[in-house]
Order: C-alpha cells, then sequence, then structure tokens
C-alpha cells in the first residue's frame, strides 16, 4: 500500500513536471509566431517599427500570462502537500 | 500520513532548501527583512481581530511566535488564538467565529504604495494650482506624459469622446496604483502586493461595478436578450453571455495575480538555485540570470498596469457604446 501511495505522489510530481514543460512549448511556439510576423512588418515597412514593437510586446505579454497560469497549476501540483 | 515534495527529494537532503520561495511570495503576519545565522532582522506586525463577544482586540504578531526563532504555532497561543504553520490565524476553540483585520505584510505594502502614490499625484496638482499656464516641473513634469498618453490613447480611443471624461479619473487610479504597486514589490525586502489574489480580485471587482453600473440599455440587452439572434439559439447564448459577464473581470485578476506572483518565483528560484548548488560558478551565473530577469519584470510590470488599464477602458467602453441604429 505504501508503494501505491509513493507511486501516485510521484506520478503526481512527474506529471507536474512535464505539464510545465509542455507549457513552455506552446509559450515559445506562440510568442515566437508573433516576433516572426513582427519582424517581417517591420521588414515591409521600416517606418512603422516602433508601432510594431509596441504591439508586439504588449500581445507578447497576454499570451506569457496565459503560460504562466499553467505554470501556476504545475507549481501547485508540486508544492502541494497530500495528506492521507 | 503527509507526503509532500520534500519528502520526494534525495534522502541525503536534510534542509528543505525551496520553502522560501512560497514565504516570500505570500503573506505573512511579519515582516521578515533577512537572517544572519540566528538573528532575525523581522518588523512585527500588529495582529488586530474584531469577535462579537470581545469586540476589538490588538495584538502585536510577537506574542504568538517563539522569541528566538520566529517561527509561528500553537504552541505559542495567545489569549485564545494562535498563528498556525500556514501563517493562517486561528482560534483555539473551534467553533469561535471572528474577523481578522490584522496589519499583515502585503496590508502595510499597501499603505506605502497608497502613501506614495498620493503623495506624487498631490504634488503634482499642487504645482498645477500654483504655476497655472507654465511647463511642468517636478512631479508633475513625470506624470504629466502619462496622464495624457491614458487619457488620449487608452480612454479616448475605448470609451468615446461623449463620456470618456467620466472614467478616466477610475483608469488612472488603477494605471497608477498596479503600477507602483508592481514596481516597488520588485525592490528586495518589499512585499508581494499586486500578486496578492486579494489584491486583484478587489481591483477587478472594482472594474466589475464600473462597467455594470454604468451599462447602459443596449449593452444590457446586449446580454439578455441579444438582437439578431433566433430564439432557440438565445437559450444557449444567453447564458454564455451571462457568463461572460463574470469571465471577464475574473481574466483581469488571474492575469495580474500570475503575471506578477510568477515573476518573483523566477527571480527566487534562479536565487534558491545557488544554495541547492553551493558552488561559486552557479552563483555567479545566477546572479547575472537575476539581475536580466529582474530588468524584463520592471517591463513586465508596466505591462501589466497598462493592460488592465487597457481591458478596463474596453469594458467601459462597451458598456456605454451608443449604438446607431439601422
Amino acid at each position: 500500500m505504501l508503494t501505491s501511495i509513493l507511486l501516485s505522489a510521484g506520478f503526481a510530481l512527474m506529471g507536474a513536471g512535464i505539464g510545465a514543460g509542455i507549457v513552455a512549448i506552446g509559450a515559445g511556439l506562440g510568442i515566437g509566431r508573433i516576433g516572426g510576423q513582427a519582424m517581417e512588418g517591420i521588414a515591409r515597412q521600416p517606418e512603422a517599427a516602433g508601432k510594431i514593437q509596441t504591439a508586439m510586446l504588449i500581445i507578447a505579454a497576454l499570451i506569457e500570462v496565459v503560460s504562466l497560469f499553467a505554470v501556476v497549476v504545475c507549481l501547485l501540483i508540486a508544492l502541494g502537500d497530500y495528506t492521507f | 500520513m503527509l507526503i509532500s515534495s520534500q519528502t520526494a527529494t534525495a534522502a541525503g537532503d536534510e534542509e528543505d532548501k525551496t520553502g522560501f520561495i512560497m514565504h516570500h511570495v505570500k503573506d505573512s503576519h511579519e515582516w521578515h527583512f533577512a537572517t544572519f545565522g540566528n538573528t532575525h532582522i523581522t518588523l512585527p506586525l500588529p495582529v488586530i481581530i474584531y469577535s462579537s463577544d470581545r469586540g476589538l482586540e490588538f495584538y502585536m504578531s510577537t506574542q504568538f511566535q517563539n522569541p528566538e526563532t520566529h517561527t509561528f504555532g500553537k504552541a505559542y497561543a495567545h489569549n485564545g488564538y494562535y498563528i498556525d504553520e500556514h501563517d493562517h490565524l486561528k482560534a483555539l476553540d473551534e467553533n469561535r467565529s471572528f474577523i481578522e483585520l490584522s496589519i499583515t505584510k502585503n496590508v502595510a505594502m499597501l499603505f506605502i504604495v497608497l502613501a506614495i502614490v498620493i503623495w506624487i499625484i498631490l504634488s503634482a496638482a499642487s504645482h498645477y494650482k500654483k504655476h497655472p499656464g507654465q511647463a511642468p516641473k517636478g512631479a508633475a513634469s513625470f506624470i504629466e506624459p502619462i496622464v495624457v498618453f491614458i487619457r488620449d490613447e487608452i480612454a479616448l480611443p475605448n470609451i468615446g469622446h461623449h463620456k470618456y471624461k467620466k472614467f478616466t479619473p477610475y483608469l488612472l487610479t488603477i494605471f497608477f496604483f498596479i503600477w507602483f504597486g508592481n514596481l516597488l514589490g520588485l525592490f528586495p525586502g518589499a512585499a508581494n502586493l499586486t500578486g496578492n489574489i486579494a489584491v486583484t480580485a478587489t481591483l477587478a471587482i472594482f472594474t466589475f461595478f464600473v462597467t455594470n453600473l454604468n451599462g447602459n440599455k443596449d449593452y444590457w440587452k446586449h446580454v439578455v436578450a441579444t438582437p439578431g439572434v433566433p430564439a432557440p439559439l438565445l437559450l444557449i447564448i444567453v447564458p454564455v453571455e451571462i457568463i461572460g459577464l463574470f469571465t471577464k473581470p475574473f481574466a483581469l485578476m488571474v492575469r495580474l495575480f500570475v503575471a506578477i506572483t510568477a515573476g518573483h518565483i523566477v527571480i527566487l528560484s534562479f536565487i534558491g538555485l545557488i544554495f541547492v548548488f553551493e558552488s561559486y560558478a552557479v552563483g555567479l551565473a545566477s546572479t547575472v540570470m537575476v539581475v536580466f530577469i529582474n530588468m524584463i519584470e520592471l517591463l513586465v510590470a508596466t505591462i501589466q498596469a497598462y493592460v488592465f488599464t487597457l481591458f478596463s477602458a474596453m469594458y467601459i467602453g462597451q458598456a456605454v457604446a451608443e449604438h446607431d441604429h439601422h
């Protein structure tokens, strides 16, 4: 019985770690896309560089926060105390 | 049986090396600055309790803790109350009901941020009163570009030129409060004010009331009886719209809370790495990373204040928009 409890706690921690990794992939893909499109926009029209850069930073902050939602969930799993 | 992530670590580790992260990010009944060996540099804070039979009671947090190690616990109960290991105030009698009005670390930080924001704004306002029509100097020259930016780029385009003046003071207040709260929380030794979900929940509730109390008939018709939708679909659309009324401030609350708390946790984790590895090379690399991430957090502080204000302005704009019907 002890092994099964330790196994479930172990799986929970593993889930938290894998979840955080997948979240990082999601955030990287999303923000990388924004950065890429912003670069293209600036390359097409260098006069609009200031506006594009501002918009890019703001949208990147919004997407990053979505990834942080998931990171907080993983942290809660990892640092929680499982009482039996 | 209690299994936490600490038991899952290797059997060689005696101490808990990462508990300080949550301890720094959460609220606390005393303001802990540093610990050198056995001396703790802390600022004890008042514990204020209101109960219906005993009325208002004032204590200091030192009365609930061990004088040497500054740990709280049931063993240091005082007058029927104690603070447990999760820093919650509890009564020894389980059925006792009381309201806790303590000045905790975050409340003290709130007062400090309040004092600083009010001081800056009032000195700018008094400058405008004493020198009407002249170029601003001092605090006035600091806040004037920001106020003009919020009025012209956030309030005016989103709310419309008829009604924006009524809501600009609210938007300015939340912008300055969140901005200064975020920035001051990044100082070492400061408390994590806007990373407390109760604070961001209160700000989101303010936005909720400001939008919905000022909603005009078109806004409420859009929520309860969306025009142009056939009757069977209304059964689905109306609950979704009503839930949408609540998810918007909920998203505001979680966005600000998570952005600031996660930033603090990342900075603290890099510092914790130094103690986990106990090597000079890791210390140097960690310090460089911490400085770099602190700079990013300054940017995030400003962006999150801007985003909160922008979304509040957008929701207010949706609530007071005048549709011209065809």
